[in-house]
């Protein structure tokens, strides 16, 4: 898909994602908009998959786990808009008997998701198991995942990285959101990480840093170094360096937009500088 | 009164690991994941035999359960093999979530369950494991009760879709059903008739009700034995067929009585046909480092235990 194109879905997406939150005055808009560039050019660009008619085993075709479901809003953006269920779906998001759940689930058969996510740290292993069964099937399509660097705070999320070097897990592309801010405030006050690329060096993966992870070539060209690499004994992470909020200026810049609804003057002003490209759902 | 014979003592987890080899051979679907525990579940044969299919984690069951959630999305059936403790409260959201919520075709089995574990002590005798898993939305729990009915549910539940607990042990047990019975999820097994007392146990228990209700025999008392291998979903029709006879009931289990067997079985009777009920379990407490046989007798968990529970239910009556 080319540039233009792609940027109109983001613009697209965005004015889904502050849609749907404030139609319920809930849910997580900041880290939806840090990675509407990265999950567009994932799912409209990079990736094989089968939109219509949604199987969960997905043989054949390329996978993605939200491991952070709480960026839900840009999930069911971005599956709406790639043709797996109706646009028109959106407006249920968060409401009493939806398939829009508030974290993404696979109960209500909702295509497009093949796992529960919301309690953080799971993703991975999941991911670890979908890749496992892939090479046991001969299948040789890859496996993605997203985490929110807060995320990484997780003990898990290292059980499943040790796990995914020791036993060269080679067909799975995990991706760090790295917004550098989680609920209580910016990742360094909360809980110190240092170096993210050297603790996943350190435990074997192919580590690459994307410094611009909201700017549409970076993604691409990132996402192509990591398919290039994969299938070489090595996990492969990239550590995507996002603005929360990006594409809606008052969000931009602050860990205060995690988990907060805009207003109705809010979410005009946020539409104002997000043209409707694709149509409003 | 029917009479059964031990055939020979055997452990239960040795069941579950000779019925995982045998479906290793016949389902190629059947994948295995231990951590690091892999003699002490008796899967050993399985890994030898399909190494591209048995995945050895390490020492991290959260990442384990993970691992088995997404095998199933590219139609693998995975069985998960540690300690019953580390097979449910240390990973219970990764259960609930990755599994449970997800609708994961997963069998997570569980080996060293309950006091018998014996000198290990408390920190690995989960006695909390059968009600954490049944409270699980549409979780299948299952606890048999000697080695042929452990080998013939593990093969069993590789046919069922869907999330099951299987819960067994390490000591050896007296192995006394038949070798060839095939098992049935959800169906109770009635081992002897009897009149006066209906006992309902579960797991290394129901040896130990036998047992009692001979003894109850000799002294003039008729007990229905019921060996109940599924906790969940529970064959109510069974328990209430022979409270309407007996007209009482004692439950039998190696587990708290908050949250096991009997709490499932009290439900059913309650709201169902209210009659009087005993329960013969660890009364809320923690286990502690002894042999099998002195913990069971310590903590009131043998047929010495059944039978004075079913002279006191009579009693109630």
């Amino acid at each position: 898909m080319s540039q233009q194109d792609l940027q109109a879905v983001v613009s697209q997406v965005r004015r889904d994602i502050v849609r749907m939150v404030h139609a319920v005055n809930s849910g997580h808009p900041g880290g939806s908009l840090g990675c509407v560039e990265f999950l567009t050019t994932l799912y409209f660009d990079h990736m094989k998959h089968e939109p219509k008619g949604f199987k969960m085993d997905g043989i054949g075709e390329d996978l993605f786990f939200l491991s952070n479901g709480h960026i839900s809003p840009v999930m069911y953006s971005i599956l709406a808009r790639a043709g797996y269920f109706d646009v028109s779906e959106m407006a249920t998001f968060r409401k009493l008997n939806t398939r829009l759940q508030g974290h993404p689930t696979t109960h209500e058969g909702l295509e497009g998701i093949r796992i529960a996510s919301g309690s953080l740290g799971q993703g991975m292993s999941v991911a670890i198991g979908a890749a496992e069964a892939k090479k046991l099937n001969g299948d040789d399509r890859l496996v993605y995942t997203l985490h929110g660097d807060g995320e990484l705070q997780e003990g898990q999320v290292w059980e499943a990285a040790m796990y995914a070097a020791a036993k060269k897990i080679d067909n799975l592309i995990s991706t760090v959101d790295v917004n550098a801010k989680q609920i209580d405030g910016s990742t360094d006050e909360v809980l110190a990480m240092g170096s993210i690329q050297a603790k996943f060096e350190a435990f074997g993966w192919h580590v690459i840093s994307v410094a611009k992870g909201n700017d549409l070539a970076s993604v691409k060209t990132a996402l192509t170094e990591a398919t290039n690499a994969a299938g070489k004994g090595q996990p492969v992470c990239i550590l995507l360096h996002t603005e929360m909020g990006n594409g809606v200026d008052f969000m931009m810049g602050t860990h205060k937009w995690h988990g907060v609804a805009p207003n109705d003057d809010q979410l005009a002003d946020a539409l104002s500088q997000n043209p409707e490209t694709l149509g409003d759902y | 009164m029917k009479k059964y014979t031990n055939s020979g003592n055997k452990d239960t987890r040795s069941g579950f690991g000779a019925g995982l080899q045998e479906l290793g051979q016949k389902n190629k679907n059947v994948v295995a994941l231990c951590a690091d525990l892999t003699g002490s579940l008796k899967m050993n044969a399985f890994a030898d035999e399909n190494p591209d299919r048995f995945f050895q984690v390490g020492i991290a069951e959260a990442n384990m359960m993970g691992i088995a959630a997404g095998l199933t999305i590219g139609g693998k059936i995975p069985f998960t093999g540690t300690f019953a403790n580390f097979s449910t409260g240390r990973v219970y959201d990764q259960i609930r979530q990755s599994i449970a919520y997800s609708g994961k075709n997963v069998k997570i089995c569980a080996s060293h369950a309950g006091l018998t574990l014996g000198e290990d002590g408390a920190t690995h005798q989960i006695l909390e494991d059968i009600g954490l898993m049944k409270m699980l939305p549409h979780m299948v729990v299952i606890n048999p009760c000697d080695y042929n009915q452990t080998k013939a549910a593990t093969i069993a539940i590789a046919d069922y879709d869907g999330p099951v607990y299987l819960r067994f042990g390490r000591p050896s047990v007296a192995n006394f059903t038949t070798a060839d019975a095939k098992f049935e999820i959800g169906k109770a097994d009635v081992l002897t008739d009897g009149t006066d007392v209906t006992i309902i146990a579960t797991g290394h228990l129901v040896w130990e009700a036998l047992q009692a209700a001979e003894a109850l025999e000799a002294a003039g008392v008729s007990a229905e034995v019921i060996g109940m291998a599924t906790i969940k979903p529970l064959d109510e029709k069974a328990i209430l067929a022979s409270a309407y006879k007996t007209g009482c009931v004692v439950t039998a289990e190696e587990h708290n009585r908050f949250g096991g067997l009997g709490e499932s079985v009290a439900q059913t009777l309650v709201t169902k046909h209210p009659v009087p009920q005993e329960f013969v379990a660890v009364n809320d407490s923690f286990g502690e480092s002894g042999t099998p046989a002195q913990l069971m007798e310590k903590y009131g968990l043998n047929a010495e235990a059944i039978v004075a529970a079913a002279q006191k239910v009579i009693s109630r009556k």
